[in-house]
């Protein structure tokens, strides 16, 4: 894949199973919002196949199984938080009651009546991430959903993010913050484009003998070994049905 | 090199595709969500314009004033308010519509919401129809307000029918609103934006024949206004103000604009892509 006249995201080739929490960890510019964006399909791809929910990404039949969180938020600022997700209920054919629902549950509850431009940063982020739940998407790629929130708001989302994994939702959510990284079932460590480690966080821990994920990071780093990978322009992602047999790393042809 | 799973499932996958039936909604229904979508869209710009009374405030009041202005400028002179005032209303319309979705267009697109969009299943068409309507809406009650006050208290005569003058101004708000679509994809912020109007139509006011009968310019000053949708704008209330009855050519004109409009609406959606780089 080339970006920006820079091939980032050259010879990758991941799996995220269903039903987990998946956290995409890497230092900014290493490549989490390209990933994402080739996941939702809204990025446009040199090469490479990324498949998800066993159709290719982007396909007009996903459009209302998949959910999408953009880093900065994308909702209508001059319009109220309840008028927002009414419309993006009606675009997407789901009962209006459905947009309430999502203002409960990322705790928006009562500011409904709000103009989204004069909440805070923190609501702002929420009312953009309630847009995504609208319609119980199968998957949501949440692009650091958590910052900038208070400590208490962001377990809360946390474990909202568990509530709706364990409901059968894939949750794929990107941070530059180490620390929830223990938070995830999975993790995918990135850096300069490539997946450094494809791990559960206890697994990693053992692995690199590091007690934070942040050491843990590092260590990969070290010991990464990566060949050149300026020949291969092969991508490839899947958001799979069946449960994960077995990491898939960097495969480079 | 261990295990794209993913190559394999989609290969599994697409071939399991290929021999079933694509899973599409049938015609009718299909119709009616798309139709649904379009409406909520369209009361969701105008909600955004009810939270912002000033700017409705100054579309309405902004004409009107000009409009007496004109009148009283020229009061020693009323030949020239009957003479440019019905271009005018022409006028009105199809630049504030320009300027208003031109610039709406382009937050929609920096917001993010745009994206939002392209990724959930709305239709390209059901976001352009959705514009459409809403700032139709607004350009008739433009147009209500503005020829209240220049047919009446500004005493200007139009002899054709007042529907036709409601219809030829909806047909340039709507030129206006599918023009500031299009170009708003070639504007990279809202200062680009707000210049694409002295650029695009400020060229088109002055061969308009608003200053000059068009008849009488340069050959090639002729031609080019001959391309110019404002110069139709401005031809259709002319004959408006001067023949009774339904002119063949003031019909000529508002197909010309629609023409154009729709033309506009189709290289509109060429511009909104759902994958960018």
């Amino acid at each position: 894949m080339v970006r920006g006249g820079r091939a980032v995201l050259d010879g990758l080739s991941l799996d995220i199973a269903r039903g987990s929490v998946t956290g995409l960890l890497g230092p900014s510019g290493c490549g989490k919002t390209t990933l994402m964006r080739s996941i939702v399909g809204v990025q446009k791809t040199a090469g490479g196949r990324v498949t998800v929910l066993g159709r290719p990404a982007g396909d007009a039949r996903l459009r209302r199984r998949v959910g999408y969180v953009t880093q900065a938020p994308s909702v209508y600022s001059d319009l109220t938080v309840a008028e927002n997700l009414r419309y993006f209920a009606a675009v997407l054919g789901v009962p209006r009651a459905d947009a309430e629902r999502v203002a409960a549950q990322v705790g928006l509850r009562g500011r409904e009546r709000d103009v989204v431009g004069r909440l805070s940063g923190g609501q702002h982020a929420r009312v953009s991430l309630a847009a995504a739940l609208l319609g119980e998407p199968e998957l949501l790629v949440l692009d650091e959903p958590t910052v900038g929130l208070d400590p208490v708001l962001r377990r809360e989302l946390w474990d909202l993010f568990h509530r709706l994994a364990g409901a059968g939702a894939t949750l794929l959510i990107s941070s530059h913050v180490m620390d929830e990284a223990t938070r995830c079932d999975h993790l995918l460590l990135m850096r300069d484009g490539a997946i450094i480690a494809d791990d559960t966080p206890a697994a990693l821990l053992a692995r690199t003998g590091a007690r934070e994920i942040e050491q843990a990071f590092l260590a990969l780093v070290e010991e990464d070994q990566r060949p050149d990978t300026a020949t291969g322009t092969g991508t490839s992602a899947g958001v799979s049905g069946s449960d994960r047999s077995e990491p898939a790393k960097e495969a480079s042809r | 090199m261990s295990v794209p799973t993913s190559e394999s499932t989609s290969e599994s996958t697409s071939a399991a595709t290929a021999a079933r039936p694509p899973e599409r909604p049938a015609a009718a229904p299909r119709a009616r969500a798309s139709a649904l979508r379009t409406l909520a869209t369209a009361q969701r710009v105008l909600s955004q314009l009810r939270h912002d009374p000033r700017t409705i405030g100054l579309l309405i009041v902004v004409p009107c004033v000009l409009l007496i202005l004109l009148k009283y400028v020229f009061d020693a002179e009323p030949r020239i308010f009957d003479h440019s005032g019905a271009p005018l209303l022409g006028i009105f319309p199809l630049t504030v519509m320009f300027l208003v979705t031109s610039v709406a267009t382009l937050r929609e697109r920096s917001s993010g919401t745009l994206e939002r969009l392209l990724t959930m299943p709305l239709g390209k068409l059901d976001l352009l129809l959705g514009y459409a309507f809403a700032f139709g809406a607004l350009a008739l009650v433009q147009a209500a307000v503005a020829f209240g006050l220049t047919l009446g208290p500004l005493g200007l005569h139009v002899s054709g029918p007042t529907w036709l003058l409601f219809a030829v101004a909806l047909a340039d708000g709507l030129l206006g609103t599918a023009l500031g679509l299009f170009v708003s994809a070639f504007a990279a912020t809202e200062f680009q934006a707000v210049q694409f109007l002295p650029a695009f139509i400020l060229p088109q006011f002055l061969l308009c024949g608003l200053f000059t009968p068009r008849g009488d310019m340069q050959p090639v000053l002729r031609w080019i206004s001959d391309v110019m949708p404002l110069s139709y704008a401005v031809d259709a209330m002319n004959r408006l103000t001067a023949r009774p009855g339904v002119d063949g050519l003031v019909v000529r004109d508002l197909i010309v604009i629609v023409g154009i409009t729709l033309v506009s609406l189709a290289l509109g959606a060429v511009t909104l892509r759902r994958r960018t780089a």
